[in-house]
């Protein structure tokens, strides 16, 4: 019996390590998997059709600038939305807001958090984008203005929940000490709380932004779909393409293994790029602070 | 000594400031509720047994969504399948048996950035993998997995941190009367752990049951008048059919696209609504 015993806790040893070292494969299969159908592209598109400025597949112009330029027009929109709102309110949960009215915002945030994209951009086509064309005074409502308000929208509930944990856990007798020696809570708030979160506030930030960059439908639906360099201030009210967009608008209509297949998901290896960039330098912030916390309270 | 005049400034900038803050936290929460309510009160017109239980007619112009209905439903199970034992099992991993070391360190970098891959990379990488290399074609096989691997980090770090709030002397207690590590977590620490575990386990799903991106390469239909009979069939599903009738449909009935948005909305929220109830009875029943 007792081997039995053995075996069985073997067996199911062995099965936890697999499941615990899945992650790894599962980003190893996905890079793998963009690179395979992506990496043709530099063999079949001449580099400098590559970075133009037009895409235009149907003729053969693979620019893939207008797409970034989209991409980071709305990703900044969205990032002044997210940053003081989130931030603002994850302070608001953390420092000032009584118990019960925190018990009641929380699950409200994780909601917004919940709400599928392709509601939003509906909403978004719907009401928002009607209601900014008549206030100010566009010829569309479908810019990359309303993609980033919508985006913002969406990439808060990250900022919150990862800024707020961070302030938590700064430790009470930090605060305690600032407010000792008479600064009002407001003052501990920003000259001690925040700065002591700095980093956690940061990945919070940082987060934020992966998450707009990758958001797909809302952007599709509400950004009017047009890949344009953009030029300066004015590009915000004018109607863009995302990254995201293009590959999820264009992909269902290309031939498996054709050129613009292939250009496809390589627009699609450049967004995983900068996932990755992002997040793991988001999580080094983390593991720094973790050390440093540790180093504090021993 | 500060002067009276200096404090009372500093009292008034704090009013202030909190006002500012709170303000800001009600602008980020008021748009929530307008967006629930605007859509219940548009779709709710819709709702009919013959919308819910009914076949798109008319080029769906007309008739129901059942079909979408029972696909999303599909689709949401099939995750479920894939995601919830491999997400428990590396969650038990990274809080029973990892080492604090690099490799280690890699996994839970990998975790970070399997939340932050885009959804329509995702949606890349089913139609790559599953769908033309393994040939399942576009099914709700393939569109499950894509589904289960998107949702894994989120299942994966909120069920260890439900691990790692039970207490290290409910194990030691179980290792000193003779338990073997493995009965040890699924007698003492799994039961303890299950509320939170689920928790994650349904705000996962609930992701996945939105999410269009993903599928719109691996599983949707387009418009498909019969029921998906095997896991390999193509099958229509909620949120995509959302998006093709509010961007590719011309002539489309307003109500019918608030109907299904509010259909959509019901089956995400309500579970939501119950990963909710589950987490707060569980941290008001909990004794330790």
């Amino acid at each position: 019996m007792d081997r039995d015993l053995n075996l069985g806790e073997m067996i199911i040893t062995r099965l936890i390590n697999i499941a615990g070292y899945s992650a790894i494969i599962f980003v190893g299969m996905i890079f793998y998997f963009l690179l395979r159908e992506g990496l043709p592209t530099l063999n079949e598109v001449n580099f400098g059709n590559l970075v133009s400025n037009r895409w235009y597949p149907i003729e053969a112009y693979f620019g893939i600038l207008p797409l970034l330029g989209g991409s980071l027009v709305i990703t900044i929109g969205a990032t002044l939305i997210a940053v003081p709102f989130g931030i603002g309110t994850a302070v608001y949960l953390a420092e000032i807001a009584p118990r019960w009215v925190r018990e009641i915002l929380k699950p409200l945030v994780e909601v917004l958090a919940g709400l599928p994209s392709v509601v939003l951009g509906f909403l978004g086509m719907l009401v928002l984008a009607p209601f900014l064309r008549k206030y100010l005074q566009l010829p569309t409502g479908l810019t990359a203005f309303t993609g980033s308000l919508l985006l913002g929208g969406m990439a808060i509930p990250t900022v919150v929940s990862v800024a707020e944990d961070a302030i938590d856990a700064v430790p009470k007798s930090y605060r305690d000490a600032s407010l000792a020696i008479g600064a009002t809570k407001w003052q501990t708030i920003w000259r001690v709380t925040l700065p002591a979160a700095k980093s956690g506030v940061t990945t919070a930030i940082m987060l934020g932004v992966g998450r707009a960059i990758g958001e797909t439908m809302t952007v599709m639906m509400v950004s009017g779909n047009a890949p344009v360099l953009p030029g300066g201030i004015r590009a915000l009210f004018k109607p863009a393409r995302t990254m995201t967009a293009t590959i999820a608008a264009e992909m269902g209509e290309v031939a498996t293994g054709s050129v613009h297949y292939h250009v496809l998901f390589f627009i699609g290896m450049v967004l995983f790029l900068i996932s990755l960039l992002i997040n793991i330098t988001a999580s080094f912030v983390v593991f720094r602070q973790r050390q440093r916390q540790e180093r504090i309270l021993s | 000594m500060t002067d009276q005049k200096g404090t009372r400034v500093r009292y008034l900038k704090q009013r202030l400031g909190f006002r500012l803050l709170s303000s800001m936290a009600i602008l980020t929460i008021l748009p929530i509720i307008a967006v629930v309510i605007y859509i219940v009160i548009q779709g709710a017109p819709a709702i009919s047994r013959e919308f819910i239980t009914g076949f798109p007619e008319d080029g769906m112009r007309a008739g129901g969504i059942w079909p979408a209905i029972v696909g999303t439903f599909y689709l949401t199970l099939g995750t479920a399948i894939f995601s919830v034992p491999l997400g428990i099992g590396a969650a038990i991993y990274l809080s029973e048996y990892a080492p604090q070391n690099r490799f280690t360190q890699m996994i839970r970098i990998s975790i970070i950035n399997l939340a932050g891959i885009p959804s329509v990379v995702y949606g890349l990488f089913g139609l790559g993998l599953f769908v033309l290399f393994l040939n399942f074609g576009t099914s709700i096989l393939a569109g499950s997995l894509t589904l289960a691997i998107m949702t894994l980090p989120v299942i994966i770090s909120t069920a260890e941190e439900a691990l790692r709030a039970v207490p290290q002397a409910f194990r030691t207690v179980s290792i000193s009367v003779g338990a073997t590590k493995w009965q040890t977590i699924r007698r003492i620490v799994l039961p303890e752990a299950l509320p939170g575990i689920l928790t994650g386990v349904i705000l996962g799903l609930e992701r996945a049951a939105g999410e269009t991106a993903p599928i719109l390469f691996t599983v949707a239909a387009f418009f498909l008048p019969r029921l998906p009979n095997s896991p390999l069939d193509a099958t229509m599903a909620l949120p995509y059919h959302l998006f093709v009738i509010s961007t590719q449909v011309p002539g489309m009935p307003i109500k019918i696209q608030y109907g299904t948005a509010l259909v959509l909305l019901t089956f995400v929220l309500s579970m939501n609504i119950i990963a909710t109830v589950i987490r707060s009875r569980a941290r008001a029943s909990r004794q330790w």
